[in-house]
């Protein structure tokens, strides 16, 4: 299946995804989601599209909110970016590692670096800043800046 | 006889400082006898700040920026951004400039899988392939330095193309070097697979199923030997791999032993691949006038680097500065798959199993910047304030290398 008829696909199947998604290059998809719909759209792409392994999760400070991008991937070399979007007070979403184990780390990153909670995550090591770091500094959030 | 149930569990901390690893992380492990029953993974130790820094930094500063993240993948790396930062320009980079790109990558897998060898010699004991496969791995070095003037961090990238050209003398050098390179990599194919020794102590170890390999996301050459044919210069081609044919190594040894040979078995292919790359070198510029303000948009770029799938994302304003800069460096992926690797294993494998992966905590963590809250207006210090706060550390707690320093000069005239 052409990315082109995953496009197609997705704005069928989800009529709230009209406009949403762009393949800007071969191999590569980006389908931008609202955080009311990202569990479904997730669920369809991971075990009904084929993007069954997961690069990487991305934390972005938008300004007015944030954004989660989840860049799931196929054998074949397709890569799909889900991007979510987070009201800016009391950032938060639910966990991926029920698909992927391995997001464990990327989202504890998510917490330690842009103060984004992670629903559902099972206890463990912060990641990847010390355990002495004052609570409530976020490096990558765009007011923060380093001292040194 | 002891009575085998009187035993209970017993946690040893094994790093972030120790002898056995390279550099600094943490694993708390749970012992029962000597056998592993759980493992936890504490990371972070080498946290930078390069990804908050390459937001104050111009895309230029941070090709240089990025390299540095490691001195082992340099060349992945800065790859992996320029590509992206080219792909949001809309640059069409010129052939010869990928050619070479393509070159340098390999070149740096080669050293990269070399360095390997040596410490997985050294981790079992068997420092006569360290010595070995180290004093081969020169040899690459010293191509790197004539191509790129660096044994590491090569600066051969720049957004748009390439900086340095090749000339046909160092073709000839670098051809000389390779076959000089397969020969030796021949020997140790047939060491690595014959020396009953070493293929006992390496098989059945840090055993990891295909199933678990693609649950826990694993990359790379430790992917491979685990069955899984994935790699991203055939997958997902970049640079000039699209016209390069080669062969993608793998293993369902789903052990150490299955590691060293699918990389080995890559070092083989990266020969041929070099030749392929230098006879068909493409005649032509080396860059495309890239612009300074990069328009705003985003891309992921992804890069087989020689431990697995290196990932860039980058986020652009329309500035000469990046939105965002993430980076997923391949450590990351596999790291996870170690503590799988090691369930009911002996204390013994830890060290050679966590080598397996090829780890590298410096790609892994990135970033950081030190804030302290007592602190704020100076918190840096010179390197002489270090050595003499260091000094000073030591004297309060009743250490004193002064009559040492006075020996040690006189002994030395």
């Amino acid at each position: 299946m052409s990315l082109e008829d995953i496009k197609a696909g997705l704005e069928q199947t989800f009529p709230f995804l009209q406009g949403a998604v762009s393949v800007p290059r071969p191999r590569r998809i980006f389908v931008d989601v609202g955080p009311a719909h990202t569990a479904e759209v997730m669920e369809h792409v991971v075990l009904r599209l084929g993007f069954s392994s997961l690069s990487a999760i991305t934390g972005l400070d938008e300004g007015a909110t944030f954004g989660v991008i989840y860049h799931v991937n196929t054998p074949q070399g397709d890569v799909l970016s889900l991007k979510t979007h987070l009201e800016r007070t009391s950032p938060a979403v639910k966990t991926v590692t029920g698909y992927f184990p391995s997001a464990d780390i990327y989202e504890r990153e998510l917490t330690d670096l842009l103060g984004i909670q992670v629903k559902g995550l099972a206890p463990g090591h912060r990641y990847p800043l010390p355990d002495s770091w004052p609570a409530g500094e976020y490096p990558l959030r765009k007011g923060w800046k380093a001292v040194c | 006889m002891h009575d085998l149930r009187d035993l209970h569990d017993v946690k040893v901390p094994f790093g972030p400082q120790h002898p056995a690893l390279k550099e600094p992380e943490s694993f708390l492990i749970s012992l029962r006898g000597e056998k592993i029953t759980s493992m936890s993974v504490r990371l972070g130790y080498n946290h930078r700040g390069i990804e908050k820094a390459c937001e104050e930094r111009t895309y230029v500063q941070d090709v240089y920026l990025l390299e540095r993240i490691c001195g082992i993948c340099s060349h992945s790396h800065s790859t992996c951004f320029v590509q992206a930062v080219e792909e949001i320009a809309g640059l069409r980079v010129p052939e010869r400039a990928l050619y070479i790109r393509s070159l340098i990558g390999e070149l740096e897998r080669i050293h990269s899988h070399l360095l390997w060898l040596g410490v997985a010699g050294h981790e079992v004991g068997f420092d006569t392939l360290l010595m070995y496969a180290w004093r081969d791995r020169e040899v690459v070095m010293d191509i790197l330095v004539k191509l790129t003037g660096n044994r590491v961090n090569y600066g051969i990238n720049t957004i748009g193309g390439v900086r340095r050209d090749i000339t046909a003398d160092q073709i000839q050098e670098v051809l000389e070097a390779v076959r000089a390179l397969e020969e030796k990599t021949k020997y140790y194919i047939q060491v690595a697979t014959e020396e009953v020794t070493f293929v006992k102590r390496m098989s059945g170890v840090g055993v990891l199923l295909p199933e678990d390999a693609v649950r826990l996301g694993a990359v790379g050459p430790t992917a491979r030997a685990s069955g899984v044919d994935r790699d991203i210069r055939r997958d997902d081609p970049y640079a000039a791999y699209a016209r390069i044919p080669f062969k993608v190594p793998t293993s369902t040894h789903n052990d150490v032993y299955g590691r060293a040979v699918v990389r080995l078995s890559e070092l083989m292919e990266s020969y041929q691949m070099i030749r392929k790359i230098l006879k068909d070198l493409p005649e032509g510029p080396l860059t495309v006038r890239a612009p300074r303000k990069v328009p705003a948009g985003e891309s992921l770029s992804r890069y087989e680097a020689p431990r697995g799938e290196d990932v860039h994302y980058v986020k652009s304003n329309g500035t000469e500065k990046p939105e965002r800069v993430k980076v997923r460096a391949p450590t990351l992926a596999n790291i996870q798959a170690v503590s799988r690797m090691l369930e009911d294993r002996y204390l013994a494998d830890l060290p050679i199993v966590i080598a397996a992966i090829d780890p590298c905590f410096s790609c892994t963590d990135r970033l950081i910047g030190v804030k302290q809250e007592a602190r704020r207006k100076k918190d840096t210090m010179s390197w002489e304030e270090v050595r003499v706060s260091g000094i000073r550390w030591y004297r309060e707690r009743g250490i004193d290398f002064s009559s040492l320093n006075k020996e040690l000069e006189r002994w030395l005239g």
